[in-house]
């Protein structure tokens, strides 16, 4: 059937330092890639739009709205999700620091927030400024409570976890 | 052995959560699985004329078009949000007309979108008022409560007050919007249905599937072991369940059916607006000798919810002359339902901000004025209380707080362009159990299954259960497994009105209980294993006719931005007295959960209401604004210790809703003490803030 063809295409990505070579339709996200061809469920859907957060994983280091970049488009970069963060026996200090402050209640922006907070540390340390960084100018930004929410309020929680996810990032922060 | 009931113990499946193993209800591959995507209505009220499905069924990958002309028959069940595509009847804007199942998302919902629906539409009717024409009284508000009560001669009462109060508060729509959007996998094994279904209960999913599809019990098996939230929109079943297991039985292949954010706006419920007249009248000292809490709030034409709005003041305070109404009316719009602390929170935002503005006309602190006016016994109804910790938890937040410093002069604290301001309400919850079942079995090797159909949507509920079997089994928690979230186990109380825990953790007790005697019983563990099983029916039933309630104290401080009117919450702190705390940890993670979503609702939470389409304006995050991380700055909760043996046996309260009543009120009294401007509807926005 050539309009059945017509809408796919061959695709590699490259997830958690592992190739995939898959056959896509050109409408799915990286979110639905991830989630419905490789069976990586750790990264979640909050809301399709790039407006929660819960989808977020790291392309070369970066973070990204999965749900907001199609898969044909994400065959250039090195992805990273919550799958390829940590794992039982090797967790991320960021993992362990969330299980020990309670940085999570019902868990679904858990994977996105503690990518975030992977690649939030990098910027930090790379210098960047944030909205609330007092002097732009000033050299390395000090990681306070205050930077830390504002950087990560790009990810949403409802079950209202946020006091803790801040502690957490702070005790890694140290 | 020491116990761990109390402790601040780690959630049991953070591991699994922080490395995204946790596999949520859209989260399970299943072989030859099929995508369903929900096509909804987009006039307020009238009929769908016709579905024209031939395009769609001509598009790849497109396996079938459901609409009420082809969809499996339901039988009857008394919500009407379940007979999902039995008529053509269109009851609101966003209601289901079709479903459309693909190969692959992606193919679903290309032909979704494209779907040609035909409508015979009428004028429709979506906005509350306090003069609507068709109020009425509903036969009791949720959840079986009565309607309206009288004790005494309210317009006497005020008649003779040396001070009244007298003012309308409003509370808007607000959208429960849970982080993981309604989701249900479904799958036929023969004449078995399986579903991934995310909820509060899978009990109460259960029931409703066996009785839409006219199933036996044992036929129908519902697994929700880990739910992304809930807030009470999964309180019940809602209609993707139903879809995902229809057009699985019609097709013969797994189907997924998952809401989006938008469709979550109108297909699982939201908390009603309100509007609330209360009117107060007290002697010079603010002793009150009348209070009048009058409620007028929405509900839908497809299924009637009558938000429990003003038994807030059925119980807080004393007074010889007090009554409560309830009246509702039934717009073309989605149906409301629970949303956390239905009828407490926003109730409270009404009450407590009333009895702010009368301390302030009397001239009596707050807090004292609320100990002024302690009940003996509850003011309506006059029964006495198990417990009633209200004026403890005043003092040692007023202590925490640093209350006693504060000048209580409105609009004078300034800092640059800030305004600042404290203020203080109270909150309560009531504090319920409901029958449950349970099983508990002895293991070979010493270690302990417990199975019980309880969810964990994030409270920690899994964990506590441990903690409570560990001890009462009198060994490690690492020797106790709890399962839950699976029908397979048997009834049991969902994770909603605070009840979780205080229903399913006295029936783990019971069962613990009943399996120590039955080893006792046998000189131990038999090779085989015991298994013990435990129904706690009869004990609830028995329970004396007392009111059981938990109580809190909630302060804030604020400082509004005079030339922007933003307004910030440097912090906030709740006192609670819930009964015994299981996990110190979990339960603190919960009490500042609900205060954070306290403080959305006080500021940011607001669904517009479209009156010429008819639907909900803002149904996503950039128009709905739920509180994010640079939001929220210093929350604390804490508690005192309460012993109640008139609860259960572990003595718990719940602690699900109550961090969420009063935080409003709370903000709302510290932005008067900053402005000297009282905000008496929500959210408190910027232009309410500087146009007052
Ligand atoms: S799912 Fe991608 S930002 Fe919400
Ligand atoms: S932990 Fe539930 S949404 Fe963040």
């Amino acid at each position: 059937m050539p309009e059945r063809v017509a809408t796919l295409s061959p695709i590699r990505l490259s997830v958690n330092g592992r190739e995939y070579q898959l056959e896509l339709d050109h409408r799915t996200t990286l979110l639905d890639a991830l989630r419905e061809n490789l069976d990586l469920t750790g990264s979640k859907k909050g809301c399709d739009h790039g407006q929660c957060g819960a989808c977020t994983v790291m392309l070369d280091g970066r973070r990204a709205n999965a749900c907001l970049i199609f898969a044909v488009a994400a065959q250039t970069h090195d992805i990273t999700t919550i799958e390829g963060v940590g794992a039982a026996g090797n967790l991320h200090p960021l993992q362990q620091a969330f299980i020990d402050h309670d940085g999570l209640q019902c868990g679904y922006c858990t994977p996105g927030q503690i990518c975030s907070a992977v690649a939030m540390l990098a910027e930090v340390e790379a210098g960047w400024p944030s909205a609330v960084t007092p002097d732009v100018a000033a050299g390395p930004v000090d990681l306070d409570e205050s930077e830390t929410r504002e950087r990560m309020s790009g990810n949403l929680c409802r079950c209202g976890a946020y006091v803790n996810i801040v502690a957490a990032i702070q005790d890694v922060v140290g | 052995m020491s116990g761990t009931v109390g402790a601040p113990v780690s959630r049991i499946e953070g591991l699994s959560k922080v490395t995204g193993e946790a596999r949520y209800a859209a989260d399970f591959p299943l072989a030859g699985l099929a995508h369903g995507w929900i096509v909804q209505s987009t006039i307020a009220r009238g009929r769908v004329e016709s579905v024209d499905a031939g395009a769609a069924l001509q598009m790849p990958g497109v396996l079938a078009v459901v609409t009420a002309t082809n969809a499996m028959r339901l039988q009857d069940v008394d919500d009407g949000e379940l007979l999902v595509l039995q008529d053509q009847q269109v009851h609101y804007r966003g209601q289901t007309v079709a479903l459309v199942v693909g190969d692959t998302l992606e193919q679903a919902r290309a032909a979704a979108d494209g779907l040609p629906v035909e409508y015979q539409a009428e004028p429709h009717d979506v906005l509350l008022s306090a003069s609507h024409p068709r109020l009425f009284a509903p036969d009791h508000v949720n959840p079986n409560l009565p309607t309206d009560t009288l004790t005494g001669d309210v317009e006497a009462g005020l008649a003779g007050a040396a001070v009244t109060v007298d003012h309308t508060y409003s509370t808007p729509a607000e959208h429960n919007n849970p982080m993981e959007p309604h989701a249900t996998t479904a799958f036929w094994d023969g004449d078995r249905l399986t579903v991934y279904d995310s909820n509060q209960g899978a009990t109460r999913v259960h029931q409703a599937l066996v009785r839409l599809f006219g199933l036996e019990d044992s036929a129908v098996r519902v697994v929700s072991e880990h739910v992304g939230g809930g807030f009470g929109s999964k309180g019940g079943a809602r209609s993707q369940a139903v879809l995902a297991a229809m057009a699985a039985r019609m097709l013969g292949r797994p189907i997924r059916v998952v809401l989006s954010r938008k469709q979550l706006f109108s297909l699982v419920g939201y908390r009603t607006p309100t509007i609330q007249r209360v009117r107060l009248g007290s002697d010079r000292g603010g002793r009150l000798v009348a209070l009048d809490h009058q409620v007028v709030e929405q509900t839908s034409t497809v299924y009637e919810f009558a938000e429990q709005t003003a038994v807030f003041s059925r119980v807080m305070y004393a007074t010889p002359n007090l009554s409560t109404s309830h009246r509702l009316v039934a717009l073309d719009v989605p149906t409301p339902r629970w949303m956390r602390a239905p009828g407490e929170a926003p109730g409270s935002f009404a009450v407590e901000s009333a009895m702010d503005e009368l301390a302030e006309a009397c001239g009596v602190d707050p807090i004292e004025l609320r100990i002024r006016n302690e009940p003996v016994t509850e003011p309506e109804g006059g029964r006495p209380f198990s417990s009633r910790n209200l004026i403890a938890c005043l003092r040692e937040g007023a202590s925490r707080f640093r209350w006693a410093e504060r000048d209580p002069r409105p609009g004078t604290r300034r800092d640059g362009q800030w305004l600042m301001g404290t203020g203080v309400a109270a909150s309560t919850y009531p504090a319920r159990s409901a029958p449950s079942t349970a099983s508990v079995s002895a293991q070979e090797d010493g270690s302990f299954i417990v199975r019980l159909t309880a969810a964990d949507i994030g409270t920690g509920a899994r964990t506590a259960l441990t903690q409570v079997a560990a001890d009462e089994l009198q060994v490690p928690m690492d020797k106790v497994e709890v399962r839950i979230g699976d029908s397979d186990f048997g009834p049991a109380m969902i994770a909603g009105g605070s009840m979780g825990m205080a229903s399913w953790g006295w029936v783990v007790v019971k069962a613990c209980r009943q399996l120590i005697a039955d080893i006792d019983r046998c000189g131990g563990v038999p090779d085989d294993g015991l298994v013990a099983r435990a129904d706690t029916a009869d004990d609830i039933a028995a329970q004396a006719d007392l009111v059981r309630h938990s109580f809190g104290a909630q302060f804030a401080e604020v400082r509004v931005d005079v030339d922007t009117g933003e307004i910030r919450v440097p912090r906030l702190l709740g006192v609670f007295a819930a009964g015994r705390i299981v996990n110190a940890k979990t339960a603190r993670s919960q009490l500042i959960g609900g205060m954070t979503m306290g403080l959305s609702m006080a500021l940011f939470e607001e669904s517009l209401m479209d009156a010429e389409f008819g639907d909900y304006l803002n149904h996503d995050f950039a128009g709905y604004h739920i509180a994010a991380n640079a939001d929220v700055q210093r929350i604390d909760a804490t508690w005192i210790d309460e012993e109640d043996d008139q609860l259960n046996p572990l003595g718990v309260k719940g602690i699900g809703e109550i961090g969420i009543v009063g935080t409003a009120a709370a903000i709302a009294n510290a932005v008067y003490h900053a402005t000297g401007q009282r905000q008496r509807h929500l959210p408190i926005r910027p232009d309410r803030v500087l146009s007052p």
